[in-house]
């Protein structure tokens, strides 16, 4: 993906004398100290990230973290004080008023917390109001606001005032006032924390329908983690003015990079966040499926390890089933293949299902519990240890590379700690 | 004789400031720019003669029926009513062609309030220093009493309406001024924000969004400045301003309480009804009813029955052709 936004060195500093204040941030003072000696408050501080094209980028914080100032830095709603960032190339914080203006109507949008409607026109006229002020004609810009009505599902209100609708049709005027003019990039500056929980979660999957209809670039703030989780693509999160981490939601969650962080997540329910595929381990025994293969080979690994239960792997990593020692010795007193040793009637669960899903499969099966993705392939098994540790939020030897392990080559012996019976044995 | 020596007791029998020959002096110095003035006389003048023509020039009963349905057309039928009975009522006592000039120096006044005020009023919106500087020169005119300032309008601009006029707009301006930069600045700081985060400009922001939202607030100060001017119509007739304040006071003067009384008729008669059409024109559509202006009213009755002709001949002409 390419970068579309790049921010370098960012610096906005609040009060009388920010170059004054700046030289004091960039020899190491923190906020307090700088505001205690010169009066100045740092809004943003040192800010170096990138934001990629067509992801949602959530910004989160704690109230006057400087989130607000961040993200009006990028539409210069608000001056950066030091600093650069650079939009598909080009740095906007050298951009004159006239360019700035373009910039506003036609690459930038934004949405609000409070709405920021105009209570005195129409809601399509509201809608229409970028374009209005680009200098569309009329009956262009009307077309485009009931359009873009149509994509929030509002329609039907075009005609209405803004105050006779009712919070989350308010903010869907926002939005659509937003999307109107088309622009590659939205800023949302915590545009669902005044709708109540069940408005804001329809919200939620409001926006990451349209972006699935069509890829944007969302820079969205907010202060809620479960939202930042469910709709963020990466996050960054600040800590007085300074951008602390950035990384995917797995990535911060499970590698906070300081108490700070940390502290956001603890109130964190794991067992939604978490899925099968974040907890599920590669440590069992698998036993690769071959034709020639005989239960003999696999027993005697099972045995290697000590282990109750074995996990059959077929071409293409493709789960096949699951073996025990009972089973096998059967079979191979039975003298048949290793098919026949398979236990009947397996759980498996999907490696996007929430942990909360998993506890009554987990706890009811014998055995741990295979992950199989929609494809059929083997992704590891989820145990009652490794379920209870991730619950308990204490670091597990988690399968943190099952994507790279999903990748490679199919016949290849998964890596160490998993033991193998290879076929010719 | 004995020259007075200095006592610190009786400081002022020795010493005398001559401010009142300063002030002559200063103001035989601006009358020396008499043009200037004369050039500030020419636009009220013109604009005053034009409302006047205007007001006099048609009959008294169409001149009635025409106010009856302007009061008609912006608050209601009632109104309209009220307007037609009590100026009609004014015309009996014979005080008609009066209220008509008072309500041309008031009109005038009130226009030129609004052409000073409201970008007065805009640009204290727009910077603190300059309100800042503003507040004692607007609170100096709203407090001096006007029989203070009546005597340098005389020097400066002679007697007559003009200058009537002219003393009316200075105690009468300011409320519109103030209320033009409290409507502007009470525009919510979000609904500012996000216009410039649409890409408004200077102009953009100031016509799309601040002057409307503050429409309300400015309304509200034109009505406050109408009713100041009408009760300047009085004190404005010392320098000889014609209409209803010449009737109270020549009426005082003469002891003649029925003339007094007929002019102070006149004045509350004119000052209801202006006060009630300039606050309904202060209230949004939208708070009376929704319909729009063109569709309230005799207009919307006009156009109400011209469509329904039109469309009817338009049936009836597709009848025809069927
Ligand atoms: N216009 C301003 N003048 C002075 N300080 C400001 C201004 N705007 C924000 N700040 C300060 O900058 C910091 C960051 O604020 P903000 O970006 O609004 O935080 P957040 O949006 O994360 O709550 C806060 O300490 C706030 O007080
Ligand atoms: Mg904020």
């Amino acid at each position: 993906m390419n970068d579309k936004i790049v921010v370098e060195n960012l610096y906005k500093i609040f009060g009388p004398d920010p170059r004054d204040a700046l030289a004091l941030v960039r020899r190491g003072l923190d906020k307090d100290e700088i505001f205690a000696r010169t009066g100045n408050t740092v809004g943003v501080c040192d800010a170096s990230f990138t934001v990629r094209e067509g992801e949602i980028f959530v910004i989160m914080g704690l109230s006057g973290s400087g989130k607000s100032t961040m993200v009006r830095m990028f539409n210069r709603l608000i001056e950066p004080t030091a600093g650069s960032i650079s939009i598909d190339g080009r740095d906007i914080t050298k951009l004159d008023e006239a360019g700035l203006r373009d910039l506003r109507r036609k690459t930038i949008s934004m949405v609000f917390q409070s709405f920021a409607l105009l209570p005195h026109i129409k809601v399509v006229d509201n809608v229409a109001f970028g374009l209005e002020l680009a200098g569309m004609s009329r009956e262009e810009r009307r077309e485009r606001a009931l359009a873009a009505l149509e994509q929030v599902g509002l329609a039907a209100n075009a005609e209405s005032y803004p105050d006779e609708l009712s919070g989350g049709m308010q903010q869907r005027v926002g939005l659509a006032r937003a999307l109107a003019a088309d622009p590659p990039i939205l800023l949302m500056d915590e545009a669902f924390s005044a709708l109540d929980p069940l408005i804001r979660s329809e919200m939620q999957d409001e926006l990451i329908r349209l972006q699935d209809e069509k890829k944007r670039t969302i820079i969205f703030i907010s202060h809620d983690l479960d939202e930042a989780m469910r709709i963020g693509d990466r996050i960054a999160i600040m800590q007085g003015g300074i951008v602390v981490q950035v990384g995917t939601p797995d990535e911060i969650l499970k590698n906070p990079a300081n108490e700070y962080v940390r502290s956001f997540f603890r109130g964190v329910d794991i067992s939604k966040v978490l899925t099968a595929a974040d907890i599920a381990t590669k440590t069992q025994v698998t036993i690769i499926d071959k034709p020639e293969q005989g239960p003999r080979a696999a027993l005697r690994l099972l045995g290697d390890f000590d282990r109750e239960y074995g996990f059959v792997i077929g071409r293409g990593r493709r789960f096949a089933g699951v073996v025990s020692v009972s089973s096998l010795e059967q079979a191979r007193r039975d003298n048949a293949s290793l098919d026949a040793a398979l236990v009947p009637e397996v759980a498996t669960v999907l490696p996007e299902a929430p942990l909360h899903e998993l506890m009554g499969v987990v706890a009811t099966s014998p055995h741990p519990v295979p992950v199989v993705d929609d494809q059929g392939r083997y992704r590891g098994v989820v145990s009652r240890t490794s379920l209870l540790q991730a619950l308990d939020n204490l670091p597990a030897e988690t399968g943190t590379d099952a994507e790279t392990q999903a990748q490679s080559p199919a016949e290849a012996v998964p890596q160490q700690p998993s033991p193998v019976a290879a076929a010719g044995e | 004789m004995q020259t007075l020596s200095f006592n610190p007791l009786y400081p002022f029998e020795t010493l005398e400031i001559p401010f009142d020959d300063w002030v002559e002096v200063a103001f035989d110095w601006i009358a020396g720019a008499r043009p200037v003035f004369q050039a500030i006389r020419r636009p009220i003048d013109w604009v005053l003669e034009g409302i006047t023509d205007l007001l006099l020039f048609l009959p008294p009963g169409l001149m009635i029926a025409l106010l009856a349905l302007v009061a008609w057309q912006i608050v209601g039928g009632r109104l309209a009513l009220g307007t037609a009975l009590s100026l009609f009522f004014v015309g009996l006592i014979g005080a008609y062609e009066q209220s008509m000039v008072t309500l041309a120096l008031v009109l005038t006044a009130v226009f030129f309030c609004a052409v000073i005020g409201v970008p007065l009023g805009i640009l204290a919106a727009r910077s603190d220093r300059f309100e800042t500087g503003l507040r004692p020169v607007l609170d100096t005119m709203q407090t001096t009493p006007a029989f203070v300032y009546l005597v340098p309008i005389v020097v400066l601009f002679g007697i007559g309406n003009v200058p009537g006029v002219i003393v009316t707009i200075i105690f009468a301006v300011a409320p519109l001024i103030r209320l033009t930069n409290l409507g502007i600045r009470q525009v919510p700081k979000d609904v500012i924000e996000a216009a410039n985060a649409f890409g408004a400009s200077g102009r953009q922001l100031l016509f799309k969004v601040q002057l409307p939202l503050a429409t309300k607030t400015i309304m509200a100060g034109v009505n406050q400045s109408l009713m100041l001017a009408l009760s300047m119509v009085v004190i404005a007739s010392m320098i000889s301003v014609g209409g209803l304040g010449q009737m109270v006071l020549r009426g005082i003067g003469r002891l003649d309480m029925g003339l007094a009384v007929i002019g102070g008729i006149g004045i509350v008669v004119l000052a209801i009804v202006l006060d009630r059409m300039t606050q309904a024109l202060a209230s949004s559509e939208r708070e009376r009813g929704g319909r729009r202006f063109v569709e309230r009213g005799p207009i919307g009755l006009v156009r109400g029955l011209s469509a329904g002709r039109t469309a009817s001949a338009a049936a009836a002409a597709t009848q025809r052709r069927g």
